[in-house]
């Protein structure tokens, strides 16, 4: 009984999220084919033997096509500017979140929480109206006479960190905004009464002891943004190169699932450090 | 200057949402052109078969993970928080939060490629579908759900399961009468956040669908991609009403208490 409660969930997540990789694994070390499914077998029978054959050609290809060291150093760079950018703007709004009176905080945390409860994709194609040439920002713009041409956002890589930063401000508030509501208010006083400056305090006491907080939004941010691919496919245009669009492709249109499985699993390496991070952050917090 | 910005963070984060809403009421198929107040597109949004069906196939899909989920959510969760130190906790505990922060990408992927590799090998599931969809969004869901359940499950008061447990009641008993009812509130929101996540995916679901069903998230994209569409103003507007009556009668109701 007392078994069953762990084994049931250990065993669906185990069968439906750890065996999927060990698969994953397997067919990005085995061979395209013209078949159905588009890979050779991945164990053969000979001479009463099991056999199974490694290849790592597909790892050899990405690495030899600049593609996907592209691709991948420019999602990092997109997922890291707009990690920046969520916290600058994320930052302030906890804080002032924190400091509210309680009546107030609270409904300024639903406000917060509310769009994750909202679709996640109509919420990013309503960007698509606001910014696309004739749409509400350029014609606002217009209007107040600061250009006097409809300005190229959509389709850029800029409409893509708006894209990432509105998409996930609520994970890197939500983190900031449990640190920061801990915070002892005495030590802001102590250091108020001390002669210190509030910018100095806030240096010296409040973001230092944020920083659990600073860690795991952006972490929050940073992850799903690396291997994000709905937002550059509505708002991205022809140049944003992201590697889950890179893998999208591989495998819906050139239907090359080895090397589908191979861009993953080197995602999956390249994601394992602030995973990792992140994890212990969270262990952390915990204890 | 700190309220500017979270004025300004907020009207950011709402912006969008509002003009959703404001354009699903105009007249003209050029969105973003107001030509006069119209509930055209509604109407065109209940004649559309595609968008129904595929809504139907989602509510389905919906209504079955967000239920696999809480249940073997909330399993994690007593075993996590009640079962101090056993073998397999490590990796419970590394198996529930994983999903959290995977790139759909990969989850939808791998997904994928192990219900081909089953099917090749022992026929199951055969073919991909509802079934395969209702599998996967119950494995994210389930790792959502955990983690609503288990910051329930530390505030409850461990005194009136031990002396029910001491006043001889059978541990099924505890159970029913005692700890779900404490955790009813955390329920609810765990099966709606998995019921909201498996109504929103269309990355996941687009791996592991096959040709055969489509969910409405999969039919919105596909025509979104090619450009704004006044019928899906007008979808979202429903989704967006519905979503805010629900989380405001529910926090009015925590707020009441």
């Amino acid at each position: 009984m007392r078994r069953l409660v762990a084994a049931l969930p250990l065993m669906w997540l185990g069968l439906f999220f750890l065996v999927p990789f060990l698969v994953l694994l397997r067919i990005s070390v085995s061979e395209p084919a013209i078949a159905q499914p588009p890979y050779l077998p991945l164990f053969e029978w000979a001479d009463g033997l099991l056999t199974m054959t490694l290849n790592l050609g597909n790892y050899i290809f990405l690495a030899e096509d600049p593609l996907y060291l592209f691709s991948y150093l420019s999602s990092l760079k997109i997922a890291a500017v707009s990690t920046l950018i969520a916290l600058l703007l994320g930052y302030p709004m906890a804080y002032a979140i924190a400091r509210a009176p309680t009546g107030r905080r609270n409904l300024l945390l639903m406000l917060v929480i509310l769009p994750f409860w909202t679709s996640f994709l109509l919420r990013v194609y309503a960007w698509i109206g606001l910014l696309k040439a004739n749409g509400l920002v350029n014609n606002v713009l217009l209007w107040l006479g600061v250009i006097d041409q409809p300005l190229v956002i959509l389709q850029t890589d800029f409409a893509v960190y708006l894209g990432i930063v509105y998409t996930y401000l609520p994970f890197m508030i939500l983190p900031l905004y449990a640190t920061l509501s801990k915070m002892d208010g005495d030590l802001l006083e102590a250091a108020a009464d001390l002669g210190a400056r509030p910018a100095v305090t806030f240096l010296t006491v409040t973001l230092p002891l944020s920083m659990p907080g600073v860690l795991a939004g952006s972490m929050l941010v940073f992850i799903p943004a690396v291997g994000e691919y709905v937002i550059p496919a509505l708002l991205g245009g022809p140049g944003t190169l992201m590697i889950g669009s890179v893998l999208w492709n591989e495998f819906f249109l050139n239907r090359d699932w080895p090397v589908a499985a191979a861009v993953a699993i080197v995602m999956v390496l390249v994601l394992a450090l602030p995973i990792t991070l992140l994890r212990r952050i969270q262990a952390q917090e915990e204890s | 200057m700190l309220r500017a910005i979270t004025l300004l963070g907020f009207a950011f984060l709402y912006a969008p949402i509002l003009s959703l809403v404001i354009y699903s009421f105009n007249e003209s198929r050029l969105v973003t052109v107001w030509s006069g107040f119209s509930t055209r597109w509604y109407a065109e949004l209940l004649q559309d078969d595609q968008i129904l069906g595929a809504a139907w196939i989602s509510i389905k899909v919906a209504t079955l993970s967000a239920t696999l989920a809480t249940v073997l959510g909330t399993l994690a969760a007593l075993a996590l928080i009640r079962h101090g130190r056993f073998r397999g906790r490590p990796a419970l505990g590394g198996l529930v939060t994983a999903p959290l922060v995977m790139p759909e990408v990969i989850i939808g992927l791998s997904l994928l490629l192990l219900f081909v590799a089953m099917d090749n090998l022992i026929g199951w599931p055969a073919g991909r579908g509802v079934l395969t969809i209702v599998i996967a969004h119950a494995t994210f869901g389930t790792a959502f759900a955990t983690v609503v359940v288990q910051a329930r499950m530390v505030s409850l008061d461990r005194a009136l399961e031990d002396a029910a447990q001491d006043l001889g009641a059978h541990p099924l008993r505890v159970f029913f009468d005692i700890t779900l009812p404490g955790l009813a509130p955390a329920l609810i929101s765990a099966w709606l956040l998995a019921f909201t996540l498996s109504l929103d995916d269309v990355v996941i679901a687009s791996f592991v669908a096959g040709p055969g069903a489509s969910t409405l998230p999969m039919v919105i994209f596909s025509k979104v991609r090619l450009g704004v569409s006044p019928e899906v103003n007008a979808l979202a507007t429903l989704m967006i009403a519905t979503v805010s009556i629900l989380v405001l009668a529910a926090s009015f109701r925590s707020w009441r208490r």
